[in-house]
């Protein structure tokens, strides 16, 4: 009744071809932007920003771009966890090379530096396909992380191996170290994925993101009507690459502080973005979100109930929060196999004709 | 994007469940623990003895100065980001120390401590470089970091070798992360000091596969092998040195590769290795007594006092000792019962334990002396050796505390805390 399409006229092209056409699905999102721009910065407080908000941003960011390259051109990938660490190298690189750049330029130059690593990689993506590339992708993680471990340039020959974010300001305020204050990395990294969500879902309406799935869905029929794999396969490395390094720039440098190869971007971290994607939904920028907040914070919102709600020991908590998790895992994918995403697609359905059933 | 909406509900119902009742009049020392993950054994028995020591504090003498010490634990399952989330969620609750026992957890907290004004004593672990105070203003790593156990290893194995060990040939094999990769350096100055040949091999984490590596070592042949692990690394390479006929008595792990988890799985063929230790081994102490009638005695113990006497709760009760030493001395320096974070500091930074107050604490020549100061946070740097023997399930101490060599690290620590300082824009303070 008051989410439909009838009596909401377009008179532009423009207007048509807008990101969200129904009206009431506009003014949500500009009101959940609003919020979270102009409201939740007064609220925040260091935990929410260290344990909930910059771990939701972060991933979601990584989810978004492993969902271009799997939801979207149906490449399977599990070398998530080696570009995220090649972002994080290179964020840490440009920044001790280069102190005073900009983070925001520093955080896309680092994208750009794995979009590069990431289409190498990519190049198996040409003969093979499906799980097959899935093990090839495989080889990078393991060996980006056995790279930034081997070659002290990286992390410039400390002792420990681990590199650690210099400090930097923006306007004038620490972005990185511990001083920051918890509002102005909450909106840097904010900017960041809510500039690049619109801009992956406007590739994704547009000629690459058809060529993208059009690869997904039958790539020799898609060859012989005119769109050319290797562009297509290897933007989409690229592209996600891109998203997946900048993800990694901003776990290093905004999230953490620090890190260490092994235990930061290990294989453990590939399949977590895979996960996200999978419950959230393949091939949909929502799913992304969705997927990623299901995976970071249910396990802290777990914690906090049975820890300082229900006053359960930590460790019975831990354990039972993985089986949670698991459970809830299988539950979902048992009740919608096609994630999070499509349930809210349904919903949208059902809401379209509401009240009436059908 | 519509994701906001679940992320608020989430917030809504986080904020629910956070809120926490104020603390009335206590001394809070959170437990950064791990009970779970690839090292929860290992993190059990420390964080055992840590919490028995602090219930015998609060049910033997009411408290530091009559005030009860709350201990809320946090799992971190050695995780990096559970981890910060710990330290974020608890750091507001009057928190007086850290102790993550993770040298990645140590590195991650590092500035954040700093800037929160908490201190953190990273006790034989983390940055072993933090010892120089004026650089590191609230971290400690007394009584003796990695360096200064890869040192007395050194000076142990010139014990053995009549004080040569020219054309002697020692392989490390560590852990392939920033723990295992501490002790490098100073090994290579010691190799360029006495003249034996270092050879390091990394082991990729968990550490559950080390057949390749240990095959190279029965080729190489060394003279001796020195283990840097922890978790289920040192147990796999306890196993694979036995299958290879390694002498027991040439392989020497650090502090943190010596407990009976690392050593019972290889039963018989574990026998006579060593490893580094900074306090002493068993029960025969006092204290334990104390346990027995106040914790145990009185129900209160963890696992039921399954863990009582072993390595690592012998640690957890040391690193639980200390803190509860130095807030006793804060309290006392400060003229006040309740604590903040930056006087606990200064009671780490002024601790002093001699040989009458370890016997009055019932831990009679348990540990060297200590003796903190504004310059020196890494302690005395003693350690002694202790080797496993098999039939009797026993660790026992074979040599005395053994002074590592200051002519060594004390520049290597020197240099690295200046990078440390200039990387950060952290001036050094001065110190009297």
């Amino acid at each position: 009744m008051f989410y439909r399409e009838a009596g909401d006229f377009k008179s532009s092209y423009s207007a048509d071809q807008q990101t969200f056409p129904i009206r009431l699905d506009r003014q949500v999102v500009w009101g959940i932007l609003a919020i979270a721009f102009f409201v939740v910065p007064f609220f925040i407080n260091d935990y929410w920003e260290k344990s909930v908000l910059l771990p939701f941003l972060v991933w979601a960011m990584a989810a978004l771009g492993l969902n271009i390259l799997t939801g979207y051109c149906g490449q399977v990938s599990l070398g998530s966890g080696g570009f995220m660490a090649v972002g994080a190298y290179a964020c840490y690189k440009l920044m001790v090379a280069f102190p005073w750049m900009n983070m925001f330029v520093v955080i896309i130059l680092s994208g750009i530096i794995t979009a590069m690593v990431g289409v190498i990689f990519g190049l198996p993506s040409l003969r093979i396909k499906g799980f097959y590339l899935a093990v090839a992708t495989l080889a990078s993680q393991f060996f980006l992380v056995w790279l930034f471990n081997k070659v002290p340039w990286f992390y410039n020959n400390s002792a420990s191996g681990m590199i650690v974010a210099p400090e930097r300001t923006l306007f004038g305020m620490p972005l990185t170290g511990a001083e920051s204050p918890s509002w102005l990395t909450y909106l840097f990294c904010l900017t960041l994925v809510v500039v690049f969500a619109f801009i992956a879902h406007n590739l994704i309406r547009g000629r690459i993101g058809r060529s993208w799935m059009a690869i997904r869905d039958m790539d020799i029929a898609a060859e012989i009507i005119g769109v050319h794999p290797l562009k297509a396969k290897l933007s989409a490395f690229a592209i996600s690459s891109f998203y997946i390094g900048m993800s990694g720039a901003m776990m290093f440098a905004i999230y953490l502080g620090t890190a260490e190869p092994t235990e930061a971007f290990g294989i453990s971290k590939s399949f977590l973005v895979l996960f996200m994607i999978i419950i959230g939904g393949l091939g949909s920028i929502l799913g992304s979100f969705l997927g990623a907040a299901f995976l970071t914070l249910m396990p802290v919102l777990l914690k906090n109930v049975m820890v300082n709600g229900l006053g359960w020991p930590a460790d019975l908590a831990a354990h039972i929060e993985l089986l949670l998790i698991g459970a809830l895992i299988m539950l979902f994918l048992i009740l919608e196999p096609h994630g999070l995403a499509q349930l809210w697609r349904v919903t949208k359905e059902k809401l379209r004709l509401w009240p009436f059933p059908h | 994007m519509k994701l906001k909406k679940i992320g608020l509900a989430l917030l809504a119902a986080g904020v629910l469940v956070t809120a926490m009742p104020a603390a009335m009049a206590e001394l809070t020392f959170p437990m950064l623990s791990y009970r779970t993950g690839p090292y929860g054994p290992n993190g059990t028995e420390f964080a055992d003895g840590y919490a028995d020591y602090l219930t015998l504090v609060n049910e033997r003498d009411g408290g530091i100065g009559g005030v009860k010490i709350k201990a809320p634990e946090c799992e971190t399952a050695y995780n990096t980001e559970k981890g910060v989330e710990c330290y974020e969620s608890t750091k507001g609750q009057g928190s007086l120390i850290y102790q993550p026992l993770s040298t990645g957890i140590t590195y991650q907290l590092i500035p954040k401590v700093t800037s929160d004004k908490i201190p953190m004593h990273s006790m034989g672990y983390g940055r072993t470089s933090a010892a120089d105070g004026k650089v590191f203003e609230y971290i400690f790593n007394y009584p003796a970091n990695y360096w200064d156990g890869a040192s007395v290893i050194i000076k142990h194995l010139l014990d053995e070798n009549k004080g040569d060990l020219k054309g002697k040939k020692i392989t490390l094999i560590y852990h392939n992360s920033a723990y295992g990769k501490e002790p490098i350096r100073t090994l290579e100055e010691l190799s360029k000091k006495h003249g034996y040949t270092l050879k390091t091999t990394p082991i990729e984490h968990p550490g559950q596969e080390q057949k390749s590596q240990w095959l190279e070592i029965r080729r190489d042949n060394p003279d001796y092998v020195v283990m840097w692990g922890w978790g289920v690394m040192n147990q796999v390479a306890i196993k694979e040195a036995g299958n290879i006929n390694f002498p027991m008595d040439k392989f020497i792990g650090i502090w943190w590769a010596g407990s009976e988890n690392d050593v019972r799985p290889a039963g018989e063929a574990a026998n006579g290795y060593k490893a580094a230790t900074f306090h002493g081994v068993g029960t025969d102490y006092p204290v334990f007594k104390d346990i027995e009638k106040h914790v145990k005695g009185a129900g209160k113990a963890t696992n039921d006092g399954k863990n009582i006497g072993t390595v690592l709760y012998n640690r957890g009760l040391y690193a639980a000792m200390l803190a509860v030493e130095a807030a006793t001395t804060a309290q006392k320096m400060h003229n006040t019962k309740d604590l903040t974070g930056a006087q606990m500091r200064d009671g780490m930074e002024n601790l002093k334990i001699d040989k009458a107050r370890l016997e009055a604490l019932g831990l009679p020549n348990f540990a060297p002396e200590i003796n903190v100061s504004c310059a020196n946070h890494g302690g005395p740097g003693l350690a002694a050796i202790q080797q496993w023997d098999a039939k009797e399930g026993k660790w026992k101490l074979i040599t005395d505390f053994i002074a590592s060599d200051r002519e060594v690290i004390d520049p290597l620590i020197a240099e690295d805390s200046a990078a440390f300082a200039k990387e950060n824009n952290i001036t050094p303070r001065e110190c009297k």
